[in-house]
């Protein structure tokens, strides 16, 4: 009797063996040619545009918060980017065009930002937007933001010029201040802004239940022509992306992003009931560095670990080859910022690494730590194979697997780590991107510090004119290059899933899941 | 009326060492609610007006005090994870879902499992028994992830009895929460009836050579009678004890297959509020769970009593 336990048991665990090998076997074949149902580069757009119908777009987190100025995390934003609008809005090309406001004019110093607003506009709850609102909108925000923060930090005064004009006071002139004013205006008279929340965007709320889901209707109302298509949105949150993909492949969701390259593949068979549409994540994803630690302090032993990791193999392992390399800390889609030499600074090369290595006293290698929040299935399979690639430098780096908000305390606000492997995200502001490097900010996760960084921030900061912003910044992206600040992946690839029903998705280089474009296939 | 009393102590004494307990784990794991759910873009302001809101930054011993207070009064505070919802909105949503799972699936373990534990013991060694067994072997050697992927994928997207996510909240329509609960349940039953049958085969089959069975054929009963009106009624007892902890069980929230269905239950619910930190929700939980257990076991010992009239108190 008891043989044949094990017996069975044996049976049980050779079935499930050979099933997760099926699996695997299904990852390596995939090839470039048959990833892809129907993409091109931006927008997926096929059938005729009709109006009406809902969509059900799956994602595995729930939302932080429906109070715009309390939001702090891209998926949240992306969200809530369908009801809320600023003064102005990001479009698809990553430029900011009136929203709220119909024109505004910037002054010459860049110190004043005057808007005029659009006529008509008005609120889900029906009443028009005022001047009024705008600048309570902008004063909570900054308030909310803290004393301390960049934002507050540039804020002198807003004025009501007259009822439809508004002008905001910066301390010193920052022509990026632009960027921030896409925060959302909001009524003044709104006392629960987190649980009655009322905005200008082409979608309003309708219910939220936690841990299930956001559904929003068509705003009949919204000043702009044309969108949005449908008539409701549900955004459903989904425990974990293999319950989620399962629900895509059922029907109960329509629309799901990031999808592994193995689940792409495994749509592409399903023939064309799928569209598969490619962008980027908008995330410097990267193996960040404490600076601060031995050996890493070295800056020799940074730049060995940058050769010594092939970037092109994890983005083909990963994401298909599908992922924009990078060598910084900025994303390609901000191209007035991006600066595309770093992304050759350093190549694949073990032998180099190796002679720097010795050079700085590590020629047998030395132990490495990496910590990995484990909820991230991608930062755990870069990890896995940034492990193997420095075994042939003859480094020991090991992994070390933590809850999210064990990493959140451990590594990003105490910074007591070596390596970790995540992504960041951030504003279609360059200064963003870049200010957590400078030596004194609070969210400096590399321990980075290097005086002419400083230097040269402070410059950009305060440089008006474009032209010398934008290469005062490729400056500073290419000094965090040379000096190996961190280890820059990629941009990566985002998959996203489309139900072939529906057309018209398209991608932001910043947080925002727009679905005024999506709409019902037509005849 | 002393015994009840007496349980109801134990009651009290055991929810307010367990609170503790969990309470004491969750301050010294690493981790913050505040930050955890501002995650990386939020200022250092930002975080310190959230712990401050949350009480965070009171000393322990005040706020597992502060808890306890309104705890009594029935008051489980705001949830942490979730802006605008209280502990007491996210379990009354919660609630309903997984008492409907849990009486489904304790329907299908006791209608399945007692007939086929019965038939198991009368026909032992024979064909049969052999069948019943293998099945059980394979059912309960299955985790309960893979069954609930298996279930998902057969009934789900190749036959297309139900729609895998389509879940329906049970104040919308009750049947059709019950109705795709269905597919769930048989996940969360088919290890338990396993069990059960095994159980329920080896203590008939235990009770079988006792002197009590002798003398109930020896006056003339037929073997189905002796075996349904007087060994039946010995070899519930050990089973009895244990399908009451499986109600505890599935009460408590069926974590994993609640993840692959998609059903928002207790079980899910307190997964995502221990990585959140939420510990006013994980307290709340762990205070429910900790009461059905204690009350499950004492409306056991009062079936006993009923089954067993020789079990006194």
């Amino acid at each position: 009797m008891k043989r044949k336990n094990i017996l069975l048991s044996l049976l049980v665990l050779l079935v499930s063996a050979a099933l997760c090998a099926c699996q695997g076997g299904k990852n390596t074949e995939t090839d470039s040619s048959t990833a892809t149902s129907s993409t091109d580069a931006n927008t997926s757009s096929e059938g005729t545009p009709t109006t009406g119908g809902s969509v059900v777009f799956g994602m595995t987190q729930d939302l932080v918060s429906l109070d715009p100025h309390q939001i702090t995390d891209a998926g949240t934003r992306s969200v809530v980017f369908n009801m809320y609008e600023g003064l102005v809005k990001p479009t698809t090309t990553g430029d900011l065009e009136p929203a709220v406001a119909s024109d505004y004019t910037i002054s010459d110093d860049a110190t004043t930002y005057t808007f005029a607003l659009r006529d008509g506009v008005t609120f889900h709850d029906g009443s028009t937007v005022t001047a009024e609102d705008v600048k309570y909108s902008i004063e909570r925000y900054a308030e909310i933001q803290g004393e301390s923060s960049a934002f507050s930090d540039l804020l002198d005064r807003v004025e009501i010029v007259d009822d439809s004009t508004v002008a905001v006071y910066l301390k010193e002139g920052n022509s990026e201040f632009l960027a921030n004013l896409t925060l959302a205006i909001i009524p003044a008279s709104n006392e629960d802004p987190a649980g009655n929340p009322i905005g200008t965007g082409p979608f309003k709320y309708v219910s939220y239940t936690p841990g299930q889901n956001l559904t929003l209707a068509k705003n009949e109302n919204y000043w702009q022509d044309g969108v949005p298509y449908l008539d409701e949105v549900q955004f459903k949150f989904v425990a974990d992306t293999d319950t989620a993909f399962t629900q895509l492949q059922a029907g109960t969701i329509d629309i799901m992003n990031y999808l592994t390259t193995a689940q792409v593949q495994t749509l592409s068979q399903l023939g064309d009931q799928f569209d598969i549409v490619e962008g980027n994540m908008n995330l410097v994803h990267a193996m960040f560095l404490n600076n601060d630690y031995e050996p890493l302090s070295d800056v020799r032993v940074r730049q060995a670990l940058c050769y010594a990791i092939d970037r092109d193999a994890i983005n083909s392992f990963l994401f298909d080859g599908k992922s924009h390399i990078i060598g910084s800390h900025m994303i390609p889609s901000l191209e007035t910022w991006y600066e595309a030499g770093a992304e050759s600074v350093y190549t694949y090369d073990v032998n180099k690494a190796k002679e720097l290595l010795t050079e700085a006293g590590y020629g047998n290698g030395f132990d490495l730590v990496i910590t990995v929040p484990s909820s991230y299935s991608q930062h755990v399979d870069t990890a896995q194979i940034i492990v193997e690639q420095l075994k042939a430098v003859g480094i020991n780096a090991t992994i070390e697997q933590v809850e999210w908000s064990t990493w959140l305390e451990d590594v990003y606000t105490n910074r007591n780590y070596q390596a970790t492997v995540i992504g960041f995200d951030g504003t279609l502001a360059p200064s963003d991107w870049l200010q957590k490097y400078a030596t004194d900010a609070s969210n400096n996760i590399a321990n980075y510090s290097n005086e002419e960084y400083d230097s040269i921030l402070e410059q950009a900061l305060a440089a008006v004119d474009t032209q010398e912003k934008a290469d005062l910044y490729k400056q500073l992206q290419m000094n965090l290059a040379e000096n190996a600040a961190s280890v820059y992946i990629e941009d990566p690839a985002d998959f996203v899933a489309m139900n072939a029903k529906f057309g018209g998705y398209s991608f932001y280089p910043t947080a925002a899941w727009d679905m005024s474009t999506v709409y019902v296939k037509g005849e | 009326m002393k015994y009840i009393i007496k349980k109801l102590i134990t009651l009290i004494i055991t929810l307010l060492f367990i609170t503790l307990i969990t309470f004491t784990a969750f301050s010294v794991i690493p981790g913050d609610a505040a930050a955890a759910r501002l995650g990386t873009n939020a200022t250092p302001e930002q975080v310190e007006a959230l712990r401050e809101e949350m009480g965070l930054n009171d000393p322990l011993p005040q706020r597992y005090v502060n808890w306890l207070r309104g705890a009594i009064r029935g008051d489980f505070g705001d949830s942490y994870q979730y802006d605008t919802s209280t502990v007491a909105s996210l379990l009354a949503d919660r609630l309903p879902v997984t008492a409907i799972l849990a009486v489904l699936s304790l329907v299908i373990i006791v209608v399945v499992s007692i007939p086929l534990g019965i038939l198991s013991a009368r026909y032992a060694g024979k064909w049969l028994d052999t069948l019943i067994n293998q099945l059980s072997q394979i059912t309960m050697a299955v985790p309960a992830f893979f069954l609930g992927i298996l279930l998902t994928y057969i009934f789900g997207l190749i036959l297309a009895w139900f729609q895998p996510g389509a879940f329906v909240d049970p104040s919308v329509s009750f049947w059709g929460c019950v109705s795709y609960l269905i597919f769930p349940a048989i996940a969360v039953a088919l290890p338990k009836i396993a069990m059960v049958v095994k159980f329920l085969r080896n203590s008939i089959l235990s009770e079988m050579p006792k002197d009590y069975v002798r003398t109930a054929f020896s006056k003339g009963n037929r073997e189905g009678r002796v075996l349904y009106v007087h060994i039946l009624r010995n070899a519930l007892i050990p089973v009895i004890t244990f399908i009451a902890m499986v109600i505890a069980e599935i009460m408590a929230g069926s974590i994993i297959v609640e993840q692959v269905f998609g059903i928002p239950g207790m079980g899910q619910l307190l997964i995502t509020s221990i990585s959140a930190r939420d510990y006013p929700v994980v307290q709340a939980i762990v205070t429910y769970i900790t009461a059905i257990v204690v009350i499950v076991n004492f409306v056991v010992d009062i079936l006993y009593r009923l089954v067993d009239p020789r079990v006194k108190a």
